[in-house]
């Protein structure tokens, strides 16, 4: 039977010893780390909800089995079995590929830059977090001392903070206003802090790793412990399990579920080919494909459990407090005694009152207070931490403790992710060797975290929000499947399936399955094209907008819905199309010098046959 | 003749201190809220502690050092517990402009919350705003002490990185220099020896030779 041969170890790494993880627990907890970030804690606990509960765990495992799985197996395989990063694995497989690597490059570079303003934002609330009482727990009193500030008492203390004290927010694109100073600060913190960590590769982030990656599930379990005791908790949990089937035969889930796991666990990023290539040749890669994949899954749930436990506690005291108001109101108008109504007699209490007093009554500022409002305002991304949980934190006993582990638990799940984008960035460059070979490998990493925070810094402009919000959407969604489908198809068509299952079979001991085999060849490629024209469709359909913080706006503190100017149009099409440059770009310079060269020995024949 | 009078006084009286009259202000106590199981009931005397302290409050204000307890008064009293009061002239016939007693009461608010153990919140003078407390602002804040603490930690740490970097890449350029000079050291010796190669023996230290006996045959087996 054909055998590949064991690839020459002696000739990657510029003539010295590729480096290599010092055990197997530290390249599991880096791809663990990597693929476990802030989406696992503030995007699938949304999803989860807002698709009717346990039913979204179907279309959730089909494309977990269908898609995630095959992908990442195919990232480790080839990382494994060819030990470069992604540009040098690309050219392997085909030097027209060499393409995707550059743009999964370019696109970890991209992506790295406002992640990393995302960790900063997260720096400052951590920052913030040391103080009793919590800065944002109350409104600050406006110049007279009368009364509050009136944006904070428009919309609430914590919105006021999120939105003005610590972004300082334009109320529109176009006026990117200064440079808030505290921000930057933060920003230049958690570069320093990424530097720190990368700054020799996987020698250092091996060691930091054991911290970063198990804080999190640390700190889940306290929030699991302590949500599931709080007064509520059981009601925010039953309201999202309860599963509503009835909503799968809405095709946006089935595409949410298809974007959610394709995202959740990094894919196309080039990371996990990085990681893989420090790996020792015969490694199960099969196994820890599917053992990362399903950690990062339960991780996903364990969160959703932590998190609605919470927002069911918040729910039930917000509604609690609606009540409470309520009751004051009618106290106050007719002067009952104090605690003379409990929230168990409010209602009866009303109609009664309605009955003899419909004129007072009617003239009392009484909100109607339903539980499953309360339990519906749900939301997702930096809404749920900035927002949701700081509001929820305000009522736990011991704010200030919940406060510095939850920030603590985002910060250490960004900066483990911000490894495995840094490595798919900084392996390539050392592995192509453009630099010479006596630039020390600090000075590298140095400069590559030094060029990003300096990008970054227009993320701390008073406009910074919506511009990261452009990133988010538009710089890498589209072209992390587009690349994640070239993976597919050039390692399943172009490198060839047989030769690719001899390397797996060589590294692991056994061939693949069938089962392997056919998501490689028909299943992922064709669920990836879906998706890929699924979310043109969807994005072609609405046009583009974003919701502003106008302080001026008549329906404040809703957000007002404004479209984005042509200028903005035109950075979001470049953003989209330019790191995918690559791809053909490369595609046709490797033509051009093949042709060449043909030209060039046709010619050279031509001579020495006249001559 | 008494009597007719009195009854005209409390008339008057009654005519002065009315829910919504001029100049009179709603006061309204949340005691069971602000002290739970220690509140204390509202009786007359709390009522006559309440006229001190509004009189007390009027005595601060210029032109009104002769404000009496007797010229404070209360009514409508309700379970709530709320009431109106109005202050009186010294002639007991105006009542004084309702500026003033705002005024008075706005500057002494601490000293009235301080005598009933109440605060800003359980006891409410409807249409006279509070000055809300100045925010607590330390002269640098909290975060970026913190701020300065972990920076510091990570540009040491960082250095510190750094300059192991560059020792360990000096103690690498060293080695191969130091191989080259023991190999020829060991070239001379050979030239000495009669050409025997002597690095073989050195290392083995001449004890065991290894090809005539392996770890295994030293243990018997039983």
């Amino acid at each position: 039977m054909a055998h590949a041969p064991e690839p020459d170890p002696a000739a990657s790494d510029l003539g010295e010893e590729r480096p290599k993880w010092d055990n197997k627990a530290q390249y599991f907890l880096s791809c663990i780390g990597f693929a476990v970030g802030l989406g696992n804690i503030w995007r699938f606990p949304y999803l989860c909800q807002t698709y009717g509960g346990g039913a979204f765990l179907i279309p959730y495992v089909i494309a977990l089995v269908f898609e995630g799985i095959p992908i990442f197996h195919v990232e480790l395989a080839i990382g494994q079995r060819l030990r470069k990063g992604s540009v040098g694995v690309w050219t392997a497989v085909s030097p027209y590929l060499s393409g995707v690597g550059l743009s999964s490059v370019t696109l970890s570079l991209l992506i790295s830059l406002y992640y990393n303003a995302i960790v900063a934002w997260v720096l400052w609330y951590l920052l913030n977090s040391f103080q009793h009482p919590l800065p944002w727990s109350s409104c600050p009193p406006d110049l007279n001392r009368t009364g509050f500030v009136e944006e904070c008492q428009g919309s609430s203390a914590v919105s006021y903070f999120w939105y003005r004290q610590t972004l300082n927010i334009a109320a529109d694109i176009n006026d990117s206003g200064s440079i808030q100073w505290w921000l930057l600060l933060c920003l230049a913190a958690s570069w320093a802090v990424v530097y720190m960590c990368v700054i020799r590769g996987i020698e250092t982030t091996g060691k930091v790793i054991y911290f970063t990656a198990l804080f999190p599930y640390l700190v889940l379990t306290i929030f699991v412990i302590r949500g599931l005791t709080l007064p509520g908790a059981t009601k925010g949990l039953i309201y999202l399990f309860t599963p509503n089937m009835h909503i799968l035969q809405n095709p946006q889930v089935w595409l949410d579920a298809a974007t959610q796991i394709f995202f959740s666990l990094s894919l196309a990023f080039g990371g996990h080919i990085a990681f893989a290539s420090y790996n020792a040749p015969r490694n199960d890669c099969q196994k820890d494909a599917v053992v990362i994949a399903l950690v990062n899954s339960m991780t996903s749930l364990y969160a959703s459990i932590a998190v609605f436990s919470v927002l069911g506690f918040k729910a039930t005291n917000d509604h609690g407090h609606c009540l409470d108001r309520n009751i004051l109101s009618l106290i106050n108008e007719f002067d009952f005694p104090e605690q003379s109504i409990s929230r168990d007699d409010y209602l009866a209490v009303l109609m009664h009152l309605n009955a003899t007093w419909p004129k007072r009554v009617a003239q009392l500022p009484l909100k109607v207070c339903r539980l499953e409002d309360f339990l519906d305002k749900s939301a997702s991304g930096p809404g749920l931490a900035f927002i949701l949980f700081t509001e929820a934190v305000l009522h736990m006993p011991g704010a200030p403790v919940w406060a510095v582990l939850f920030f603590g638990m985002l910060f250490t799940l960004g900066l483990s992710t911000m490894f495995g984008s840094m490595e798919a960035v900084i392996t390539p460059i050392l592995d192509v060797g453009v630099l010479p070979r006596w630039v020390p490998k600090e000075a590298l990493t140095g400069l590559v975290c030094l060029a990003c925070f300096l990008f970054a810094t227009c993320f701390t402009l008073q406009s910074g929000n919506y511009w990261l919000e452009i990133f988010d959407n538009v710089a890498a969604s589209l072209n992390l499947l587009i690349l994640a489908f070239l993976e597919v198809v050039g390692v399943a068509y172009v490198y060839g399936m047989k030769r690719f299952c001899d390397d797996i079979a060589w590294m692991t001991g056994r061939r693949p399955s069938p089962y392997w085999r056919l998501t490689w060849r028909v299943v992922s490629p064709l669920l990836l094209l879906t998706i890929f024209v699924a979310y043109l469709t969807l994005l072609s359909q609405k046009p583009l907008s974003y919701r502003a913080w106008n302080p001026k706006y008549e329906l404040f503190p809703a957000r007002q819905e404004k479209l984005y100017p042509g200028w903005v149009l035109a950075a979001c099409t470049l953003l989209s199309l330019l790191p995918l440059l690559w791809v053909p770009g490369v595609a046709l310079a490797q033509l051009l010098t093949r042709q060449r060269r043909t030209w060039r020995d046709r010619d050279a024949c031509l001579d020495t046959d006249t001559s | 003749m008494l009597w007719l009078l009195f009854f005209l006084v409390t008339a008057i009286h009654a005519e002065l201190c009315q829910p919504g009259a001029a100049n009179a202000f709603k006061v309204r106590l949340s005691i069971r809220t602000a002290l739970g199981d220690k509140a204390y009931a509202w009786d007359t005397s709390e009522e006559y502690l309440f006229k001190a302290m509004v009189a007390f409050s009027m005595r601060k204000v210029p032109n009104r050092e002769a404000t009496e307890i007797s010229h404070v008064l209360l009514c409508n009293v309700t379970q709530r517990v709320s009431f109106w009061f109005v202050v009186t002239d010294p002639s007991k016939n105006h009542t004084l402009p309702a500026v003033e007693v705002q005024t008075a009461i706005r500057m002494n608010k601490n000293r009235i919350n301080g005598a009933f153990f109440l605060n800003d919140q359980t006891l409410e003078f409807l249409k006279i705003p509070s000055t809300l407390a100045p925010p607590m602002d330390p002269s640098v804040p909290i975060w970026i002490i913190i701020f300065g603490v972990i920076f510091c930690i990570v540009i040491v740490a960082i250095t510190l990185l750094i300059l192991s970097g560059i020792r360990q890449r000096r103690r690498k350029n060293k080695e191969p220099s130091e191989v080259d000079d023991a190999e020829d050291k060991c070239e001379n010796m050979n030239t000495i020896e009669n050409g025997i190669p002597c690095d073989p023996l050195d290392m083995k230290g001449g004890h065991i030779n290894d090809a005539f006996m392996t770890e295994d045959e030293r243990l018997t087996p039983l």
